[in-house]
Order: structure tokens, then sequence, then C-alpha cells
């Protein structure tokens, strides 16, 4: 019990920490001194103590998207090993449960999107759903290859010691693997070369556009729950990478924040020298994605015994 | 043989990336790291390496690395094309193309009665799949030079096909496959020339038309 809370409680702080580090590493590609590492939560304290303001057309729906926006990641971040010790929940396909839990806070996200009655915001709902769907299936082609290296139907197994000996066996494959997932990871979270987390006013942004109606609390859950949902998806990409655990919990904890800070970093990165691509070239990028990952499960497949 | 395979994959990704690619600067890079990154793969795949396989490997590398792809960027500057690469066939159904060519690729190879030295390895997925891609390169794309670059990955295919041969006659295959690319390019840039003084473009489109 006291480490589902710890872990709980490292995911919760922990995750608004990541965007502070994104903001400053674009900063300082920027030749900015930029925001504090800290800003992300003094955000989050400042729409926590605003009031808000619900549109009458709205019904429960509208309140159910934050809350679920907020309660899948968190929920999902369970099923994840941080560090050297297990997930605090874990069972043979648990996997299957992980990545459902982010289709069901998409839908929720979706659905109050659609409930608010603006055209606008039914468009990025649409656009939201429609790239999900070419980015499952570069999720579950990597995750069928991490289970079949590993031989293991439960993230916490999957993500530990036995990813180190097949580094050596198919590092060809992880590597595939791992690309097409930083790219899922950037679509997911709505990152630059997907969408723009900055801007709340353009036609062409995806992720944004259907939370504009959130104001004050639940706006803050939204952030708060995409910050977690950053932190849980990138903890699966780090534990992949670096699949180490040693002896001394807080040493590998110390690895697995080290970790999430360089990713961080590397996202940070790819946002200050990538600019968003066009709408009609991001199904391109995430189909390729989706080869890249088909393409290492494939070799896994055929260099079976 | 690890390494080998490692090379072949990193081929097989440059057959997408050549496909996906919407400049034509990109397409042509990534046939020359495909063509560098196959002439090393003799001097992993034989037995035992001499003088005149390392030779060899660094002729082929300095050709198809250097020498075609500074002669392509050459054309493309001197005939002034735009820098687009204009398929016929949109860029995400020929990568799904090549994505199910190359796992056709891969199940046909096991089914081949290969010498035992081969069972298992990726030489004959990735001959088979790097053909492909350069069959859907030159059929579907409306620029002249995106066809010799469609021609140089076909090439590219049948060199690593005859890595399978190496331990028997390596010197005379690879020698006359080299011979003949250059040449084969040397024709085609004679011909883009023609092409360009004749129409003043280099779309094929306007090849398929008969004048009034």
């Amino acid at each position: 019990m006291g480490n589902a809370a710890l872990h709980l409680f490292v995911v919760l702080a922990a995750a608004p920490f990541l965007l502070g580090v994104i903001g400053r590493t674009k900063a300082a590609f920027a030749g900015r001194s930029g925001p504090s590492l800290l800003q992300p939560y003094h955000d989050l304290v400042r729409l926590f103590r605003k009031g808000s303001v619900l549109s009458r057309t709205t019904t429960g729906i509208f309140l159910a998207g934050p809350a679920l926006a907020f309660a899948a990641p968190v929920a999902a971040s369970l099923l994840v090993p941080f560090g050297g010790s297990g997930a605090p929940v874990s069972f043979t396909g648990d996997l299957v449960l992980f990545a459902y839990l982010f289709a069901l806070s998409r839908f929720f996200t979706a659905a109050a999107a659609l409930d608010t009655g603006s055209a606008f915001e039914g468009m990025g709902a649409a656009r939201e759903v429609s790239f999900a769907c070419l980015a499952e299936p570069t999720l579950f082609f990597g995750l069928l290859a991490v289970a079949r290296i590993t031989g293991a139907l439960s993230l916490s197994t999957m993500l530990a010691h036995p990813l180190s000996s097949g580094w050596l066996r198919s590092g060809a494959s992880i590597v595939l693997v791992v690309a097409a997932w930083f790219v899922v990871l950037l679509a997911e979270n709505s990152r630059i070369p997907f969408d723009d987390p900055n801007t709340h006013l353009e036609l062409t942004m995806i992720h944004e556009v259907m939370v504009l109606d959130h104001a004050g609390p639940s706006f803050g859950l939204v952030l708060w729950g995409a910050a977690v949902k950053l932190f849980v998806t990138g903890a699966v990409l780090v534990r992949i990478v670096m699949p180490f655990g040693s002896q001394s919990p807080w040493l590998s904890a110390l690895v697995f924040l080290g970790g999430m800070v360089l990713l961080a970093v590397l996202i940070g990165i790819v946002e200050s020298v990538m600019a968003r691509i066009r709408l009609v070239g991001v199904p391109q990028l995430l189909v390729t994605a989706c080869l890249l990952s088909a393409f290492g499960l494939l070799l896994l497949v055929r260099s079976a015994p | 043989m690890y390494l080998a395979d490692l090379l072949l994959v990193v081929a097989i990704l440059m057959n997408f990336l050549a496909l996906g690619a919407r400049e034509m600067r990109v397409c042509i890079r990534a046939a020359a790291l495909q063509g560098a990154v196959l002439s090393i793969l003799p001097l992993l795949v034989h037995r035992d390496p001499g003088v005149n396989a390392l030779l060899m490997a660094a002729g082929a590398a300095a050709m198809k690395g250097i020498l075609i792809p500074t002669l392509l960027q050459k054309a493309m500057r001197d005939v002034h094309v735009a820098h687009e690469v204009e398929p016929y066939v949109g860029f995400v159904p020929s990568l799904f193309l090549a994505g199910i060519g190359t796992a056709l690729a891969i199940l046909f190879a096991d089914r081949l009665p290969l010498a035992p030295e081969h069972v298992g390895s990726l030489i004959v997925p990735a001959s088979l799949a790097t053909l492909f891609s350069g069959f859907l390169l030159m059929t579907t794309r409306r620029k002249a030079i995106m066809q010799v670059v469609g021609y140089l990955l076909l090439e590219n295919g049948v060199y690593v096909f005859g890595l399978l041969l190496i331990e028997a006659m390596s010197f005379l295959v690879e020698v006359g496959v080299l011979l003949d690319l250059l040449v084969a390019i040397f024709i085609m840039g004679i011909v883009l020339n023609h092409i360009r003084r004749e129409f003043s473009s280099l779309d094929t489109e306007q090849l398929a038309g008969l004048r009034e």
C-alpha cells in the first residue's frame, strides 16, 4: 500500500516538472532565460483557485471529460514500473488495459468537446480521434514486439531486467520500436511537429481546441492530466531504453528520474528545431511510425527459433 | 552475421525514406546512403575478405555513395527542376505498398530453397524488398530524376542478391554490376538532358501525349 502511495505521489508531483523542463529547454534554445521550472505548478494552483463558468448547452458529460482526462492517466500510471521496483498493479495482459485507458480518456475528452455544441471544438475532436486511429496500431505493434522479446504479457515484467538481454539479441527491433513510440509520444501529447501546445487560437490545433470551453478547476484537471499522460508514456519509453535496476531502490529511482529529465530535454530540443508540420503531413508521419514498429515486429517474428 | 543484418535493416529503412520523402534531395541521399551501406556488406558476409574484396568495397562505396549522387545533384542543379517529388501515387499509399511488399518479401524468402548458410539471414528479403521499392519508385514518380533514383534502388536490390554468390565469384559479378550501373547513369543523364531540351521540363507525363 505504501508502495502504491509513493508511486502515485511521484506521478502527481513530478509530472508538471517535465513541462517545466521542456519550457526551460525551449527558452534556452531561443536565447531567453525562460519561466521558472516550477511555473507549471503555479499555473495549476492559479487555475484551481479560479471559479468556472458552465455553458447552458452542456450536460454532465462536459464535466466527465476533465475528470476522465485526469483519472485515466493516473490509473494507467499504476501499471507502469518506475525505477527498479515493480508497478503497484500488474496482471497478465495489463498492457491492453494500459492502451485503452488512454483511449477512454480520449473518448470522454472528445465527447465533452462535442457536448459544448461548438463546431470549432467538434473539428478538433474529429482530428484528435482520426490521428489516434493511426497512432494506436503503432503502440500495439510495439507492445507486441516488446512482449515477444521478453516473453512477458504484463508491463511490470516486460519493462524489467529481461529487456537488457533483449537489447543484445534484437537491438534493431527495439530501436525501431523506440523510434516509432517517440513519434507516437509526440502525437499523443500534442507536442510540436503535430500540434503546438502554446497556441489556443489557431485553426490547425488538435488537442487544445477541444478544451477551450473548460475553465478554472476543470481546465486545471485537464492540464494536470496531460502532464501525467506525458509522464506515463515517457516512463514506458525511458524504461525500454534504460531497463536497468540495481540493488538500491534509491539509485534506480534516481536513474529513472534522470532518464525522464533527459527525455523532457529531448522533447524540448525537438520542439525548438522543428516547425509544426502541415495537417495533411500528420497521417504520413504516423503511418511511417506505424511501419517502423510493424517492421520491428516482423524482424522478431522471423528471427524466432 | 548480426552486424550484416543490422546494415540490411538500415537499407530497408532507406527504401521507406526514399518512398516517403517529399524532397528529391532527401531521396537521392537515401539512395546514396543505401548504396554506401550495402557496399560494406561483402566484407561482413565473406568468410575471409582479402585485399580484393576491400578494394571492391571501397570502390563501390565511393561510386554509389559519392560519385553517382553528386552527378544526380549536379543534374538537378543544371536542369533547374523544382524540388518536389510529384508522385502519381501519394506518399501514404506508396509507404503502405512498400510495407506490404517488405512483409511479403520476408514471408516469401522463407519458402525459397536456399543454401543452408543463408537460411534465416536477411539477405534475400532485403534484396526483394529493395527491388520492389525501386520498381515502385520508378513507376509512380513523375520526374525523370526520381526514376533514376528508383533505378539505383533496383540496382541495390540486385547487388544484395549477388551477395549470395559471393563465395563463388565475387569479383566478376560486382565489377560487372558497377560498370553497368555507371553506364546506365550516364545514358540516363544524356536522356535527361535531351528531354529537357525538347520539352523544357523533366515531367515524363509530357512524353505520353503526341504532339499535334
